[in-house]
């Protein structure tokens, strides 16, 4: 049994867990003196301050004490380590179970699809709150085929996701250099300054403008914003599962973004009306009047097609930014495709694929219903 | 009948998470209604109104907002009887951070939003300190980052309560939190029961309709702060 962290003095607390400054600092007390203990401090506190804050003084040492556990926890997460989620099949808007459930391990990305309405929020959601049956569409989400605790879905220090959504901002008026140090120190992270240079080296792996540390966050182009989160997200944050509601072709590297979060095995889901970004996933989840309709890998071919599908998309982008820098488009269109193929002749790739011998077979051909 | 009091800052989305929620609980067979208190106007009997949700509206006028809302719990909740409502809210916009409508042994709920800024968890006081249930609104529109320092600081100030995100607009997490309504305690009469928090109030010349300002003028219950040299302004903390 330890001793009762009120009764021991504010130095020797002071001493043991720094971050506690912000509990004097929250309910604006004064700190105090270093031989003092909690006990103390709260019976020798003025009657007219607490009456001015709305405070009791047993309630003071309670809060004070559950400040410092949150500490404890924060220094000492004791995460699970996730090696598989699941989401069983629930039902769809109209009580009809789904086609299927699915599982996900660390590094996968899947890409959810679907027309407008139907279910990606709501998926996104189940998974975010750890629906556990008690969700309208009946899913259950499973932590290494485990049904989780509910109690986890209000703990700060466990959450599983991170959720990168299209109309974020940022909202503080900080450099990014102040920004990933807030965000650090509030993860309890040790070396505070090398993280953050990290992050924004990393953000620039996949930015297309150049972030620099002393810009203010909120002078930072779409591109640069989304880049910054991303690399955040993966280096900063703890949350194991990322769900990312479309990243826009413009400003940052797709591919690039997702190897990263790939590599800190991160699991990752991406709800996109794009198919270039659908068909980068491994796996996609189709979904159709707030069901799963279907689970599909994405095929070798896929894969292929994916790569000519780039070209395209890559030229669409060239000449975007063209647009955007009053430039004209009349480079002649065969050399704005060469370009977006990194170089190679476009009819390269489709003779390419002309010629791998896949033949037109009909079985193959907008495979799946219609 | 289920009762329910939900607090938070102007504008940071209580009646639209309200809304969301009543929603799920609707289409479960539940009654639910709500007494809206407010200062000097509120535009939100509308909006309940359209949403077909049974809406009464307390304005306090000149009266400080938190004592009006003390005196007035007892008849909503005896309207709310009448109604034969299974849940009854109270929504109140906490306006000087002061005080909370909380109650012992009646669900609280503190409704606070990711727009207002990273210290507001800081700046709120008992509403959000004395809440069982944290509803964070607006995470949509902010950074991973954010989210998770203001999840972070709204923990700092209240350990103990459940923290959960709600979208107002898209209604993500609203059925989550219809769920913990459900769980609230049945609530027979409110007689009797005890605030968590003191409603202290200087009574002055100016609670009275005083309006000129001067020594003179001012009576009773009177503070000054202390903006001596080498002092931040700040009376009474002997710093």
């Amino acid at each position: 049994m330890t001793r009762d962290i009120a009764t021991l003095p504010a130095g020797d607390v002071f001493g043991t867990y720094p971050g506690i400054d912000d509990f004097f600092e929250s309910i604006d007390l004064p700190r105090p003196a270093e031989n003092i203990t909690m006990l103390e401090y709260a019976a020798f506190l003025d009657e007219e301050i607490l009456e001015d804050k709305g405070l009791m003084r047993s309630q003071l040492i309670r809060d004070f004490k559950d400040f410092v556990t949150g500490l404890q926890k924060m220094a000492d997460p004791g995460e699970t380590a996730i090696q598989s989620i699941t989401i069983t099949a629930g039902r769809d808007k109209s009580g009809q179970p789904e086609e299927t459930g699915f599982t996900l391990q660390p590094g996968d990305v899947v890409s959810v699809v679907g027309p407008t309405g139907s279910g990606k929020s709501r998926l996104l959601a189940d998974i975010e709150w750890m629906a556990q049956g008690d969700t309208q569409t009946g899913r259950s989400v499973l932590i290494n085929g485990e049904s989780v605790d509910t109690q986890w879905r209000y703990s700060s220090e466990q959450r599983f996701v991170a959720q990168l959504s299209q109309n974020m901002n940022f909202i503080v008026d900080l450099s990014v250099k102040e920004f990933i140090a807030m965000h650090a120190e509030a993860r309890g992270v040790k070396d505070v300054n090398a993280l953050v240079y990290r992050v924004i080296d990393t953000a620039n792996t996949i930015a297309g403008e150049p972030i620099f540390a002393e810009t203010g966050v909120t002078a930072l182009s779409g591109g640069q914003s989304r880049a910054l989160m991303i690399a955040d997200t993966a280096l900063v944050g703890h949350s194991p599962i990322v769900l990312i509601d479309e990243i826009e072709n413009a400003g940052i590297d797709r591919r690039k973004a997702l190897e990263l979060l790939v590599k800190k095995l991160k699991v990752v889901l991406v709800a996109t009306h794009d198919p270039v970004l659908a068909l980068m996933a491994d796996k996609r989840i189709v979904l159709k009047n707030g069901g799963i309709r279907k689970v599909l890998e994405t095929t070798p071919e896929e894969k292929e097609n994916l790569r000519v599908l780039q070209c395209l998309d890559g030229a669409v982008v060239s000449i975007r930014n063209a647009i955007r820098d009053a430039r004209t488009i009349e480079t002649p269109f065969q050399e704005i495709l060469r370009d977006s193929c990194g170089g190679a002749p476009f009819e390269q790739a489709i003779v390419k694929q002309l010629s791998s011998g896949r033949k037109a077979d009909p079985g193959k051909r907008w495979k799946g219903n219609t | 009948m289920k009762f329910i009091t939900v607090a938070g800052p102007p504008s940071s989305g209580k009646t639209s998470v309200i809304i969301r929620a009543l929603e799920h609980l609707k289409a479960q067979g539940q009654r639910a209604g709500v007494v809206k208190f407010d200062c000097v106007s509120t535009l939100d009997k509308a909006r309940y109104t359209t949403s077909g949700i049974p809406v009464k509206v307390g304005l306090s006028g000149h009266i400080c907002p938190d004592h009006f809302f003390v005196s007035n719990l007892f008849q909503c909740h005896q309207w709310g009887r009448q109604q034969g409502f299974d849940f009854l809210f109270t929504e109140s916009a906490g306006l000087c951070n002061r005080c909370a409508p909380h109650i012992r042994n009646i669900l609280a709920v503190c409704v606070i939003d990711n727009l207002s800024g990273m210290n507001t968890p800081w700046k709120i006081g008992p509403m959000l300190r004395l809440a069982d249930l944290v509803v964070i609104a607006k995470s949509d529109l902010v950074s991973q980052a954010e989210k998770e320092v203001f999840l972070f600081r709204t923990k700092q100030v209240n350990p103990r309560g459940a923290i959960i995100h709600v979208n107002g607009l898209t209604g993500q997490g609203s059925a989550e939190l219809a769920s913990l309504f459900f769980k609230a305690k049945e609530v027979a009469s409110v007689n009797e029961t005890k605030l968590r928090s003191s409603m202290p109030a200087a009574v002055c010349s100016y609670c009275l309709g005083q309006t000129t300002i001067s020594d003179q003028f001012q009576m009773g219950n009177i503070k000054r702060m202390d903006l001596s040299e080498g002092n931040e302004g700040v009376q009474g903390e002997g710093r």
